[in-house]
């Protein structure tokens, strides 16, 4: 994938200089489950990575992960991407869901929990076994952030995303509301009526409810920050500043002996 | 967990369980129309779930595409959504809300599929116990041979296929069907079922549900307001 950069002299040099010629075999990482896990699946068999970055839209994920993933393969690491949404099971249903804001409160959340669980039984965990990195666009703590916010049951949540792998890094781009809705504007002119929460009715006013669902999301995370021990970084600097860190902190989980 | 006479619901729940070919739909057939002739308002649930969460739980049937995992939670979305549209308002104005299988329906399937009982509870921890549960009782080969005639076909989840009991259909839904009688079974006294014997002849049953649902509901609450 990575392409040698120098140019006229390339023929001369050893092949030992060519970039991402020596490919670091990563010691297989066993997992666990948050709680009892998929039945018949030993956590202890799924030796890859899984690599999770959180943050709201427009806190850069996306970006983030597609240079990662560049970046890992070039490397010489197999990898797969996972993120909400995205099952074959649900996603075109939750998609249509959303649209029409049709499905009650536990409804939606168990949509998504449905969507995770089958991304989880037919991407995570064959990737996991065959010692592949797993990039999650998103995990089960947005999903519990959201329904957090939205008063639902906490020992609930838990016991519902007992079937989840732990992952070995846990990546939380923070950004201010305020700039996240800068970005956004940036990019599309409009405001997400599920990002700026107007289901709750907190204000009419959606800009208003923007910044202000995104600082009860926000507040959630730093309470969930506690529990499952994320990684909190400055999402507010540069795209290339942002993924140096990533990078670097990847790299120490891919050297990380077994444990 | 509670029920929702406990929980302060002007309305009650009657649940009916029991496997497949027990006799559950005749009976709350039954007692629907005498509650309607009472003139009370009563209302039998359906299974039949928003078209949204109908469509997806359809093509993961189809293709075989659900594990016991999603299998389980794709149904606890089913019955979510039915409970928060339909059972939940209908108990809040005060009806008599009888339903065709409940929650320990998917406690024993979801169970005998290898979920941890624990897990599969939680899921449902949303939802209020019935205020009266009536368990059928069946005889195994009773109940399968009332099935098996009627059908030219069983379908693959339907026929706990996916467990890999057998590769035949009849014999791999005979043990499912068995298994989830000894699960049912072992929830009785923790759920307060009341168990009826499906071999007897349905009079008799239908008796008996109808003198304790007399018993322990004031039915006078529940008549319906004369038509306008």
């Amino acid at each position: 994938m990575a392409k040698p950069r120098r140019s006229a002299p390339a023929a001369a040099a050893a092949a030992a200089d060519w970039p991402g010629i020596s490919v670091q075999v990563p010691s297989p990482a066993p997992k666990r489950f948050y709680g009892h896990g998929i039945p018949g699946v030993d956590p202890r068999s799924l030796t890859g990575r899984l690599i999770v970055v959180e943050g709201a839209d427009g806190s850069g994920r996306s970006t983030q992960i597609a240079r990662l993933v560049h970046w890992l393969e070039g490397q010489g690491h197999p990898t797969v991407q996972v993120g909400l949404k995205r099952s074959t099971l649900v996603s075109e249903e939750l998609e249509r869901a959303q649209q029409g804001n049709i499905l009650s409160r536990i409804t939606l959340s168990l949509f998504y929990a449905t969507d995770f669980a089958d991304q989880l039984e037919n991407v995570m965990l064959p990737a996991l076994k065959s010692g592949f990195m797993v990039l999650a666009d998103r995990y089960i703590y947005t999903l519990m952030a959201r329904d957090l916010v939205r008063g639902m049951d906490e020992a609930w949540l838990r016991n519902l995303y007992d079937i989840a792998v732990v992952p070995d890094a846990v990546f939380y781009l923070q950004v201010p509301p305020e700039e996240l809705i800068q970005r956004t504007f940036a990019k599309s002119h409009e405001l997400d009526y599920w990002e700026s929460g107007m289901d709750l009715g907190l204000s009419r006013d959606m800009f208003d409810s923007f910044i202000r669902y995104q600082r009860l999301v926000s507040d959630q995370f730093l309470r969930l920050q506690s529990i499952y021990n994320f990684t909190m970084l400055d999402g507010n600097r540069s795209v290339a500043e942002l993924n140096e860190e990533l990078r670097q902190r990847i790299e120490s989980v891919l050297a990380a002996p077994p444990g | 967990m509670k029920t929702f006479a406990e929980l302060g619901f002007p309305g009650r729940l009657i649940a009916v369980e029991g496997i497949d070919g027990s006799g559950k739909s005749t009976q709350i057939h039954l007692l629907q129309r005498w509650l309607e002739q009472l003139g009370l308002k009563v209302f039998l649930s359906a299974w039949n779930s928003s078209e949204l969460v109908k469509s997806a739980t359809s093509r993961g049937k189809k293709t075989h595409l659900l594990t016991p995992t999603t299998f389980s939670v794709i149904h606890a979305t089913d019955f979510a959504d039915r409970y928060e549209r339909q059972l939940l308002p209908l108990l809040r104005a005060g009806y008599l809300v009888l339903c065709d299988r409940y929650i320990f329906t998917a406690f024993a399937r979801d169970v005998v599929r290898g979920c941890p009982p624990a897990w599969v509870r939680g899921l449902y921890g949303f939802a209020a116990l019935p205020d009266l549960t009536f368990f059928l009782r069946a005889h195994l080969e009773t109940s399968l041979s009332r099935i098996l005639n009627g059908r030219e076909e069983l379908k693959y989840f339907e026929a706990g296929m996916d467990l890999r009991l057998s590769t035949d259909p009849q014999e791999s839904y005979r043990l499912f069907q068995g298994r989830l009688l000894e699960q049912y079974l072992a929830m009785s006294n923790e759920f307060k079922f009341h168990v009826l014997d499906a071999g007897q002849v349905v009079e008799a049953k239908q008796a008996v549900m109808r003198r304790l649902v007399a018993d322990r509901i004031p039915l006078d609450r529940y008549l319906a307001p004369q038509a306008v």
